[in-house]
């Protein structure tokens, strides 16, 4: 983009009043200097995400197998996502999707809300600090790593946990309480369908309640304390400034943790990967995540076109679930009605 | 007795919040333990709950099953120039949307709101076939470059600039005869080194733990990173779990002593899209 790409006729004009050539040539520079600094998001932009977003739809039409070259594409209409969506394992996959997003979404919230009031209502600076630190440490852990290391508590004859579910029936005090242990032992955590999905959904609560404490303590400590005593003088009981000045408050705060949850959870890949060692989403498919199934499509069987179809199935039901939490919430949730 | 009840409710809390803490750190334990024990321990009943001897073994066993000081190089190489890059880029661009007003800002701006919506799931195949196009595939680059201009990264170092920096001083620096780059490498970006510091924190700690694009797109052995060792260590046969424990343990230990010194800066900037809303 530079001058010398000026058409012939008007070089002439250009030769006579080198001064004005400097100052166009300045102008122009003025002009490209914005682009030549947002150009790395620019060109990044393009190359990876927009030219893959519309490739993708390209894609979705096509049959494709990535080893046979380029040329092996084919026009298929909308086969691949006939295929796809009668493909018993998608439906499974949606639903597995579904369920765990629920089940290790929904408590990560109902004890990351109490604990961050309790922190920030009852303890006091470094302390609370050590208690927040130490819980948010599984977020910045990988989750190879965790679901590594959770793979072998869950271990079924020698793992950790049924050991100790085995020790504490045969204590003398917790034996009522444990006695169905014995009934059930060896308790198969990752190879049965029935246990597959609570044993990730618990690794998921492990990993990520903490983060959600930290966000929730840092929306309590922006309610301030006039507000607690203003309420307490009007005779609110604890319970009630929880419920009615605390809560209200930190809504903002919930809003934009639970959208994460959602975006996250949906996305879930690497849990119940690992936790199935990456062999076809566990016994049944009970562990097959929306994501896991897509991978599989993709780069098991090589099936990219098929796979790019079901990226969007996957998309719609992304964009379905933040959909319907913005409407019910996004209002609420961003203040807008105070 | 009355003095005890009416501190029920504070003694009942922390024991709730010591055994909540309990329960976060016990996985870290049990996998320092496990990567003392050899297998037969490991898989013994009851497992030993404490520190056993087999520590160098396990090591020995762990440089055998996988070469892990290459892919440990290979996670903190990928882990720096990826940080490096991503802070460099997402600091250019947000000094362009900052200092400059020009056509288009507005419409460039709303793809970069609108990129973040686009779940990474819905681009991951033609992702794939872009990486392969540009002869990316099997290189480290292609776990970095994608996301180093990415919108959270701008966005957060904008808005610090917003804050920080007046307008001012930018005349004042063109008026001092300072070129454009000059401007944003030795005025701008000295100013905002926290929030250059937060980028690179959270950039550093998602490549360190990034698993899937390692997976669809390193192929040999010796370019993988930690995760994807790791978890291909699962197939081994017999799996050495005690090595294995202890190479899972290790790999986290990066990242662990790092947040022993900044767990300030590491919440703060891991939470930021929260408490600035």
């Amino acid at each position: 983009m530079t001058l010398t790409t000026t058409p012939n006729e008007e070089r002439g004009t250009q030769m006579r009043a080198p001064a004005r050539r400097r100052s166009t040539l300045r102008i122009w520079k003025k002009r490209l200097m914005p682009w030549l600094f947002i150009s790395p998001f620019i060109i990044l932009f393009m190359v990876f995400t927009l030219f893959p977003l519309l490739f993708s739809i390209y894609l979705s039409f096509q049959e494709w197998n990535p080893v046979a070259g380029l040329s092996s594409m084919e026009y298929v209409g909308l086969y691949n996502y006939q295929l796809a969506l009668t493909d018993p394992w998608l439906w499974k996959s949606l639903y597995n999707t579904v369920w765990l997003a629920v089940v290790s979404g929904i408590p990560q919230h109902l004890l990351a809300i109490p604990v961050a009031y309790m922190l920030v209502s009852a303890v006091r600076g470094r302390l609370r600090h050590l208690y927040t630190a130490t819980m948010f440490i599984p977020f910045i852990t990988s989750t190879v790593a965790v679901a590594l290391i959770f793979f072998s508590i869950y271990s079924t004859n020698a793992g950790i946990l049924n050991q100790w579910l085995l020790a504490l029936s045969n204590l003398p005090v917790l034996s009522w309480f444990f006695s169905w242990v014995q009934d059930a032992m060896p308790i198969r955590w990752l190879t049965s369908s029935d246990l597959l999905k609570p044993s990730i959904a618990m690794v998921v609560i492990w990993k990520y309640t903490g983060f959600n404490i930290v966000v929730y303590s840092a929306g309590f400590l922006t309610v301030s304390r006039d507000l607690y005593d203003a309420a307490k003088v009007d005779g609110c009981s604890r319970w009630q400034q929880f419920w009615h000045v605390a809560l209200p408050m930190i809504r903002p705060f919930i809003f934009f943790a639970v959208t994460l949850t959602i975006i996250g959870n949906l996305q879930l890949f690497e849990e119940p990967y690992v936790l199935t060692q990456g062999e076809s989403g566990g016994v049944a498919q009970s562990g097959l995540t929306a994501s896991y199934y897509l991978y599989l499509v993709g780069w098991q069987w090589l099936e990219m076109g098929a796979a790019a179809a079901i990226s969007w199935i996957l998309f719609l039901f992304i964009a379905i679930a933040t959909g319907v939490h913005f409407y019910f919430n996004g209002r609420k949730g961003l203040g807008e009605d105070r | 007795m009355k003095a005890l009840m009416k501190r029920l409710p504070k003694i009942s809390m922390h024991a709730f919040l010591i055994v909540s803490v309990l329960i976060t750190i016990f996985p870290f334990v049990w996998v320092a333990m496990m990567g003392t024990h050899s297998r037969s321990e490991i898989f013994s009943s009851p497992p030993p709950f404490y520190f056993g001897s087999r520590l160098l073994e396990n090591y020995e066993k762990l440089l055998d099953i996988m070469p892990f000081w290459l892919v440990l190089g290979n996670s903190l190489m990928v882990s720096i120039i990826g940080t490096a890059v991503t802070v460099l880029f997402c600091s250019m661009c947000a000094y362009g949307f900052f200092a400059y007003e020009f056509r288009g800002k507005n419409v460039v701006f709303g793809v970069m709101v609108a990129s973040m919506m686009v779940p990474p799931v819905l681009t991951l195949i033609p992702f794939f076939l872009t990486v392969k196009f540009l002869g990316l595939l099997d290189t480290h680059a292609a776990i970095w470059l994608p996301l180093a201009a990415n919108a959270m990264g701008i966005f957060l170092i904008r808005q610090y600039m917003v804050t920080s920096i007046s307008r001012d001083l930018l005349d004042a620096a063109k008026v001092d005869g300072a070129s454009d780059f000059r401007t944003y490498w030795t005025v701008v970006l000295p100013l905002i080194k926290p929030a250059l510091a937060t980028l690179g924190i959270v950039t550093f700690i998602a490549l360190w733990n990034n698993f899937l694009l390692p997976l669809i797109v390193i192929s040999s052995p010796d370019k993988y990173v930690l995760t994807l060792a790791l978890r291909s260590l699962q197939s081994v046969a017999n799996t050495p779990w005690g090595a294995v424990m202890l190479g899972t343990f290790l790999s986290m230990i990066p990242l662990l002593v790092a947040f022993l010194f900044f767990s300030k800066q590491m919440m703060a900037g891991l939470t930021a899209g929260a408490v600035k809303g």
